[in-house]
């Protein structure tokens, strides 16, 4: 053979090693180092997000109460709450921290193939970070657009921070997208060129295909918000009218002339709606993992898991229109996307019956990953189902502005992957940072978690039938809501800010592992994917020493008949262990 | 969005294609020997991962592009959309490019039929001719603004200044690549695969590239 792949090459990146703190903590090329640098900006973000949010629930639940919260600062916490939690948290944390974590350790590989790529990365999305928080602090304060950015009134006077804020806003989206489409490129490339000897597309643990999948989405879909961001940038400082109409503003003309933000929703949502998927296919993958995993059995309907991730990525891109039914559109057009909005219920609903399936008979351990992927399962059915009332145009319209819509997309969006994150976090915590952690404290966590949430999440679903518009800063003219709904708001508040206060003792326990956890077994789930078959805890620079490890089997030997251990890893050669489920054997 | 879904449908294929033959009749649960190519890459092995991650950032760059020419499509048909008369400039400019791009295919070759002698000739011709394209479309819009044509006059003209700008800053990231590899080339500071490597990458690129400048220009010339 002419060429030699990646993973056939022998030890030579170990030369290599990072001698000095700066270039092994800070200026790293390590993925590892580099998934956690990620993953810490992206939760931080996300705590000052969860704050923007507790400070929006004051307001509603007790308006006229506190001073410091006016209307403008209100539509400010709302843009800027939605759009960490959706970019800078959520898909910098699935992808550039658990696909940079996981990919290259699970596949088998020292490395991503482009470290330097991949650190530069990271450093320009923390420069997208900065410049995101930047934009608290110029005059006028951050877009108070929402975070969908409509035109025109997200560049009109009278919007706050059209003057600095959306034009911060829309620079660090585009410089997130290069952040992205850096990571991306090389999250991609690893997974087709650098998995080790043996590991076959289909051998892949479904971590790795969810983080996939989401790659190639978000790869074929950030384009549309950057495309849009620039276009928005020329109307806002180059006076071009691609979204903005003929249009006067407070009294003046500003010289727009026929834009079309319709055009811009379109735009927005192409990515939009992927972006939901960029989210979710991670969580969805990270998921099976871990209920394979702790159930100690295989995962059920390996292929047509895949598959199924394969079949939403696709259909992912043809159902934007679904976000704009009460923008207007041609009834046939309204027909088309709710019926795909609607086919895209059929893959979901495989992958969530397949994990109630892997449960079945299942050896099923209650730990701390456990709990957070069976929580994901309950939350992420309550918030499809919900998905799929909104999916169709006559439900949707009367539903679209109120608090139903919020209680869906936070349920699916919002609780469902963050389960997923923390879950994932306890799952990988040991290997990470190769200590342990304390798994009452982490028991709690999940449960005040878990159960708060849905005291959250649950009473929005009846404030939206009962027609309590979402967006609102006070409630105004609503005459036709009984007064139990305020008590309802009151409840939900004092919910949120519980919720949000028991996220402490997350990090009192990661604290506490970090300063006096025992130290971690290096497989003490007994998994069987390759990261936890690394000769060090937590893997050293270049992950496997010496030799590469070749994939024998696919990941999810677990409880396999006549054979000692209830797992038998990826890299046990065929002759030193049953050879698999043979047909029949065990289904 | 016709446009871009047809492009996205094409991208998605030649995937999903991949991933069938990848994963079609497997029976992922046996236990078995280790082939010795089945965890390669669609093109195979190490020497092609620079060319997957190519093809990966054309695709990402054609979704771009595709997403502009719907948004363009889409706006046109609104009643402000005056069509634009494009300055002659832009057939020279064309013809420079396209000579650039024979320029580094003549280069190209050469490097793969190991002829040294024509790298350095072939390289500098290359950029000159890309860099000359550059500052033509430059020119072009400095003549448009001469002639009152800016920017927010009408929505036809946003639409040329942004993909002719769109296009430029990609030329200008591969003028970039060129440079470094010229810069080797001339210093001779690398290996000569490396450099025939990097030269090959870079002439898919330049051929892409005025791929898309064709579909770009044939378009507003239409409109």
């Amino acid at each position: 053979m002419a060429y030699v792949a990646i993973a056939d090459r022998d030890h030579e990146q170990e030369h290599h090693d990072p001698q000095t703190f700066i270039t092994k903590y800070i200026w790293s090329q390590d993925h590892k180092v580099i998934a956690v640098q990620y993953s810490i900006t992206a939760i931080f973000v996300g705590l000052i997000a969860l704050g923007l949010s507790a400070m929006m629930r004051l307001q509603l639940g007790f308006p006229d109460t506190f001073s410091f919260i006016n209307p403008e600062n209100y539509y400010q916490f709302i843009t800027m709450h939605g759009m960490i939690m959706v970019i800078y948290l959520l898909t910098a944390l699935f992808l550039g921290g658990f696909g940079n974590y996981l990919i290259p350790l699970q596949c088998g590989a020292r490395d991503m193939v482009f470290p330097f790529l991949n650190m530069l990365s990271y450093w320009v999305y923390l420069l997208s970070v900065i410049i995101l928080l930047i934009s608290f602090f110029v005059p006028g304060g951050s877009t108070g657009a929402g975070w969908t950015l409509y035109p025109p009134q997200a560049i009109m006077q009278g919007t706050p921070g059209t003057d600095w804020g959306i034009l911060l806003m829309l620079l660090s989206l585009a410089v997130f997208i290069v952040a992205f489409t850096m990571g991306g490129l090389n999250y991609v490339t690893t997974v087709l060129q650098a998995r080790c000897k043996g590991m076959t597309l289909m051998r892949m643990p479904l971590s790795v295909w969810g983080i996939f999948i989401a790659t190639v989405l978000g790869l074929l879909a950030f384009p549309a918000l950057l495309v849009s961001a620039i276009m928005m940038l020329f109307d806002k400082t180059l006076m071009t009218s691609f979204f903005m109409p003929a249009i006067s503003s407070m009294g003046a003309d500003p010289g727009y002339t026929g834009g079309s933000p319709i055009l811009f929703q379109h735009l927005f949502w192409f990515f939009g709606h992927p972006e939901v998927y960029i989210v979710a296919l991670p969580a969805f993958g990270i998921v099976s993992d871990l209920l394979s995993t702790h159930a100690r059995k295989n995962i059920f309907g390996y292929r047509m898991m895949v598959w199924a991730i394969v079949a939403i990525g696709g259909l992912s891109f043809i159902v934007w229109a679904h976000h704009m039914y009460v923008s207007g559109m041609n009834p046939y057009f309204g027909f088309f996307f709710a019926t795909t909005t609607l086919i895209i219920a059929v893959p979901t609903a495989i992958k969530v019956y397949n994990w109630v399936l892997t449960l079945w008979q299942g050896n099923i351990h209650l730990r701390v990953p456990m709990l957070f992927a069976i929580g994901f399962i309950f939350t992420f059915i309550h918030g499809g189902l919900t998905g799929l009332f909104l999916g169709n145009v006559t439900i949707d319209l009367p539903l679209s502005d109120t608090y139903f819509v919020v209680a869906h997309f936070h349920m699916v969006m919002g609780v469902s992957p963050v389960l997923v994150v923390f879950g994932a976090i306890y799952h990988w915590w040991p290997k990470i940072t190769g200590k342990m952690y304390n798994e009452t404290l982490g028991k709690w966590h999940f449960w005040m978690t878990f159960l708060g949430t849905y005291s959250i999440y649950l009473p929005m679903h009846y404030l939206g039938f009962q027609g309590v518009p979402r967006r609102y800063f006070s409630m105004g003219n609503t005459e036709f809501l009984p007064e139990s709904a305020q008590d309802l708001n009151a409840w939900i508040t004092m919910s949120a800010l519980f919720v949000a206060a028991t996220q402490l003792l997350f990090f009192v326990n990661v604290v506490w592992s970090l300063m006096k956890g025992p130290k971690a077994d290096p497989n003490p789930w007994g998994a069987t994917t390759l990261e936890w078959q690394t000769p060090d805890t937590p893997p050293k620079h270049g992950n496997w020493g010496h030799e590469l490890p070749e994939c024998h089997r696919w990941a999810y030997d677990y409880s396999v008949p006549g054979y000692e251990d209830d797992f038998i890893p990826q890299n046990v050669p065929a002759d030193k262990a049953p050879a698999g489920r043979e047909h029949g054997a065990d289904h | 969005m016709e446009i871009g879904l047809i492009a996205l449908a094409i991208i998605l294929a030649t995937l999903l294609g991949w991933l069938l033959k990848q994963s079609f009749n497997t029976q992922p649960w046996i236990a078995d020997e280790v082939s010795a190519t089945a965890h390669h890459g669609p093109l195979g092995g190490s020497s092609n991962t620079r060319l997957i991650a190519l093809l990966t950032l054309l695709a990402v760059v054609t979704s771009f592009f595709a997403l502009i020419l719907s948004a363009y499509a889409l706006r046109m048909e609104l009643g402000d959309w005056v069509p634009m008369t494009e300055p002659q400039l832009l057939w020279s400019n064309t013809a420079m490019l396209v000579l650039a791009s024979l320029a580094f295919q003549w280069t190209r070759n050469g490097a793969v039929k190991g002829i040294g002698s024509r790298l350095k000739p072939g390289l500098v011709v290359t950029g000159l001719l890309t860099a000359g394209f550059v500052v033509g479309q430059f020119v072009a819009w400095q003549q448009l603004e001469a002639s009152g044509q800016f920017i927010s006059s009408n929505p036809s003209n946003a639409f040329f200044y942004f993909l002719t700008g769109a296009h430029a800053v990609h030329i200008l990231g591969g003028l970039y690549v060129w440079a470094r590899a010229t810069a080797r080339v001339m210093l001779g500071t690398a290996e000569g695969a490396a450099i025939r490597r990097s030269i090959e990458l870079c002439t898919i690129y330049w051929h892409y590239l005025l791929l898309v400048w064709l579909i770009l220009f044939g378009l507003l010339l239409a409109t």
